[in-house]
């Protein structure tokens, strides 16, 4: 008997690579130009440099350094509390957010497109306004402590908490978007097949899942493993992971040869997790078939399905809604009593020069900087994923997780190596307002490349084919048929890359100028500082910060009908 | 419009289409093993073959979308080896029609003039005129989500045929309808391109659909040519056994021919005058088969209408089991014992 099967599908894999290769390859290295232009120029180059700079002393390397730092009891403390912290953070997370995962993924309840904007809110979140959130609910004269006092603000708990109540989001839009598109028929089938309940749960759906997971754990742990804002604001002097460790070797010890070495050990520790992430998501691409999210999704029924649904709705009060509540309250809690005595204050510059400039002038700064970071992380990743789409070849692979590592490398390394890399013609920026917008694209990219790479690969590429016999050249063909189909996950690559701008802290407090500071920096200058008002300001400021990161996503969510992105 | 006429005295017109010695391979694979064809201008020929002969992959080599090893392709006699996709002018509609899902219908069918540049009123009346043509007039503004299989087909179609291609390629273009549809669309597309004068080349796994629709048939196996000529002779003097049982013909043996009859594993079987002596592979078509009172006896194993008739399926005392094609009054029942003789008019000595 003749098969019906497509005989197209294995002629068009096999003919790309072969059919105009070379041709393909010059387009591809075309597109990959400017990405890789910048990637050397703004990283690469920035990250040498600091690192040559702390290992060589008086054109000698130092390489002895390494041993020296390395077997320091001190640094070991670091990278022993770094890596604890880290796994405990993810474990706290994975163990909080994957039920909030399962119940977004199949359950349908009125607000939960809310629901999910406001897990999402503290990921997109200024480091330093969760610290300053969590300091205001756990800290001195924070909540806890006036009503029980109870002060955890030096314990790890609250860094743990904290690290919960950024990446939340992150589990349940990796696993949860994946979920809420395994198709429930699989299940079924299962149970028809004399499967209970769990088993069909635990050999169909799990093991689905399990890349997903995997992939989440592994964001977590990575984003907590270089925890910078929060652990600086919250841990205190007792804790300090790698990045802290840095930060302070660099900007207050001014130790740079162990500040080079600590370095070098975080970038190390990030490239093998990313290597290990990359493979992760390569085998969820390659395995699954998905449905419309959509048609998934149920009213819950009966009190278990009720009573999980209540539990993460009060875990996520706990866990996200209080902190941000009491960060708001805070900041109407003047000296006489609740007001907008604080918000008021943001106007002028205050007679202490904490910051030179009128708080409320940061906002202005903060929005024109991501404006000008989010338009180089479109034009930058837009080409990378481009690039990138087409799935084969090592190349593409390697360059695939290079796109990664930014988001990886201490952001204080690149922003120290900035002001040391580029301050001499005919790359000299120090002085250039542009500087501060290139570091916060660093982290933007990799945000623009993970939302646009999935629905560029789900292109069929026998639509662009059909334009092409059609009489489309190549790039009318990409006008044509790619942006239309990837133009809503432009603008929600956009929006993260904005926000994320919005919220960068440690690049951006080494190179944003004195007089010009972003709000971040200055929540951090404020809070560095003594006295009620300054405190109160900090709290009004980053209260204005989050409500336009909250904007920003509810916008989203609104654009954002196909889940397809990782994030 | 017709051609002009041509002194008879001159060349022949290059044909629309030539391949030449056409390779393609995939690894170590080959999928078309030195292929030539022609395609004359106003002809339809249907390329038909299994999954994995190679047809689709014809199609793309002719299109520019993928890259012959070796060989050569002319369109309208000239190499278009170096030419792009884009430019070489042919049309192709997809086996899944590959409709652009954020255009209206509209818009998928003026995508084609667009990229050639033609105005904006043209393309309207272009567009009106096509959707008309292939029975979906006013459709314009619909959304090509909302359209059915059959009207998805349509609509292809026309997008295919608005930028008047020199020659159109379909792709299984009825693969995924239901028979119906099918059946009347196929009637349809055959007077289309016969009004229209369009060159066509076709593939497709279904010999229905190749013999309803083509001038020529050509018959692919393993990315090489195993016969072509009209749907008639194809189907009355299969080539070889892989032809004859791609067709649907069960009644193959392998037989050793003497003068006017041939020695088969159910006896002796009579053969047209004038087959080559020697062994070779027999097919005796269903209708051949006739049940009479004696000759090789056997039994009736199952029965399946087929609408004018029954296809009765029998197991002889010596030989492999039987097709044999019956009139709807004179079908036996299942486990009947018959007696088979064979007409010489409806046995084809096959090569190979």
């Amino acid at each position: 008997m003749v098969l019906d099967r497509p005989e197209v599908t294995e002629g068009a894999e096999g003919a790309a690579p072969k059919g105009r290769g070379p041709r393909r390859t010059g387009v591809r290295l075309g597109l990959m130009a400017v990405p890789l232009a910048f990637f050397g120029l703004f990283f690469a180059y920035p990250v040498a440099a600091i690192v040559t700079r702390g290992l060589k002393t008086d054109g000698r390397w130092r390489f002895g350094r390494i041993g020296e730092v390395l077997t320091d009891p001190a640094t070991g403390h670091v990278l022993w509390f770094t890596t604890w912290q880290a796994a405990a953070s993810t474990a706290l997370t994975l163990l909080l957010a994957l039920p909030g995962a399962y119940v977004m993924a199949r359950f349908d309840f009125p607000g939960k497109g809310l629901l999910r904007a406001v897990v999402t809110v503290p990921f997109v979140l200024p480091t330093v306004v969760a610290g300053s959130a969590f300091l205001a609910l756990l800290g001195r004269r924070g909540l806890l402590d006036e009503l029980w006092g109870v002060r955890l603000d030096t314990s790890v708990w609250a860094i743990l908490l904290a690290h919960v109540f950024f990446n939340y989001a992150v589990v349940v839009r990796t696993v949860g978007g994946l979920w809420a598109q395994l198709d429930p028929r699989q299940e079924e089938a299962a149970r028809m097949l004399g499967a209970g309940r769990f088993a069909a749960w635990r050999r169909i759906t799990l093991p689905a899942l399990a890349p997903a997971v995997a992939a989440a754990a592994l964001m977590v742990f990575l984003f907590t493993f270089t925890s910078f804002g929060a652990v600086q604001i919250l841990g205190g002097p007792r804790y300090a992971t790698l990045e802290v460790e840095i930060y302070r070797q660099t900007a207050e010890m001014l130790d740079l040869p162990t500040a080079a070495v600590l370095t070098l050990v975080q970038f190390a520790a990030v490239a093998a997790l990313l290597l290990v992430h990359a493979w992760t998501v390569r085998r969820r691409e390659s395995t699954l078939r998905l449905v419309d999210a959509r048609r998934t999704a149920r009213r819950p029924r009966g009190a278990a399905q009720w009573g999980l649904l209540a539990a993460v709705l009060a875990s996520v009060a706990v866990l996200i809604l209080l902190p941000l509540a009491v960060l708001v309250l805070r900041s109407f809690d003047g000296p006489d009593g609740y007001g907008l005595a604080f918000y008021r204050a943001l106007a002028s510059a205050g007679d202490d020069g904490v910051l030179g400039v009128a708080p409320l002038e940061t906002i202005g700064n903060s929005l024109a900087y991501g404006l000008a970071a989010t338009a180089i992380a479109v034009v930058v990743g837009g080409l990378a994923a481009a690039a990138l789409t087409r799935r084969e070849g090592r190349l593409v692979r390697g360059f695939d997780a290079l796109l990664m590592l930014p988001l990886g490398t201490s952001a204080v390394t690149v922003g120290f190596g900035f002001l040391i890399a580029l301050d001499e013609p005919p790359l000299d920026l120090r002085t250039s307002w542009i500087l501060v917008p290139l570091a916060q694209a660093l982290v933007g990219v990799p945000f623009v490349v993970r939302t646009m790479l999935p629905v560029l690969r789900a292109v069929d590429p026998r639509l662009r084919e059909a334009a092409a016999v059609l009489g489309a050249s190549p790039l009318r063909v990409w006008r044509e048929v790619d942006l239309p189909m990837v133009g809503r996950a432009l603008a929600v690559a956009a929006g993260f890359a904005f926000a994320v701008s919005l919220g960068e802290f440690g690049a951006t407090v080494f190179i944003a100028r004195p007089d010009n500071p972003t709000l971040p920096v200055a929540v951090a200058r404020l809070l560095g500082r003594p006295g009620e008002l300054n405190y109160g300001q900090a709290m009004a400021l980053s209260t204005i910060l989050m409500l336009v990161c909250a904007a920003a996503l509810l916008v989203l969510e609104r654009v954002r009908t196909d889940r397809t992105g990782e994030f | 419009m017709p051609p002009a006429l041509k002194p008879s005295t001159l060349k022949p017109p290059a044909p629309m289409l030539r391949l030449e010695g056409v390779t393609v391979r995939f690894g170590d694979r080959t999928v078309l093993d030195a292929v030539d064809l022609d395609v004359a201008e106003h002809e339809v020929v249907c390329v038909l073959g299994p999954s994995g002969s190679g047809k689709s992959t014809l199609l793309r080599v002719v299109a520019g979308l993928q890259r012959a090893d070796a060989g050569r392709v002319f369109l309208s006699g000239e190499d278009v080896g170096g030419v792009p996709v884009h430019r070489r002018g042919v049309g192709l509609m997809f086996q899944d029609h590959q409709l652009f899902p954020q255009r209206d219908v509209g818009a998928n069918v003026a995508f084609g003039l667009r990229t050639r540049g033609t105005g904006r009123d043209a393309a309207r009346r272009r567009v009106a005129e096509l959707l008309e043509l292939v029975g979906l007039p006013g459709a314009e503004r619909r959304a090509v989500a909302a359209l059915s299989g059959g009207e998805q087909q349509r609509v292809a179609l026309a997008r295919a045929l608005a930028p008047s291609p020199r020659l159109l390629m379909l792709d299984e273009p009825l693969g995924q309808l239901d028979r119906s549809l099918r059946e009347r669309l196929v009637t349809e597309l055959r007077q289309l391109f016969g009004r229209l004068g369009t060159t066509v080349l076709a593939v497709t796994h279904d010999q229905g659909e190749a013999f309803a629709l083509a001038d020529r048939v050509v018959v692919m196996r393993d990315g090489r040519i195993a016969q072509q000529g009209t749907p008639l002779d194809v189907w009355r003097r299969p080539a070889s056994e892989f032809v004859a049982r791609f067709l649907g013909f069960d009644n193959v043996v392998p037989a050793t021919v003497t003068g006017d009859r041939a020695d088969t594993p159910w006896g002796e079987v009579p053969v047209p005058a004038g087959s080559a002596a020697g062994p070779c592979s027999l097919l005796v078509r269903p209708g051949g088969v006739r049940l009479v009172a004696d000759g090789l006896p056997s039994e009736v194993t199952a029965r399946t209408f087929r609408g004018d008739h029954v296809l009765v399926s029998l197991r002889p005392e010596r030989g492999p089991a039987l097709q044999a094609s019956c009139a709807l009054a004179h079908a036996p029942e299942v486990g009947a014992r018959v007696g088979v003789a064979f007409d010489a008019e409806h046995v084809v000595v096959l090569g190979g």
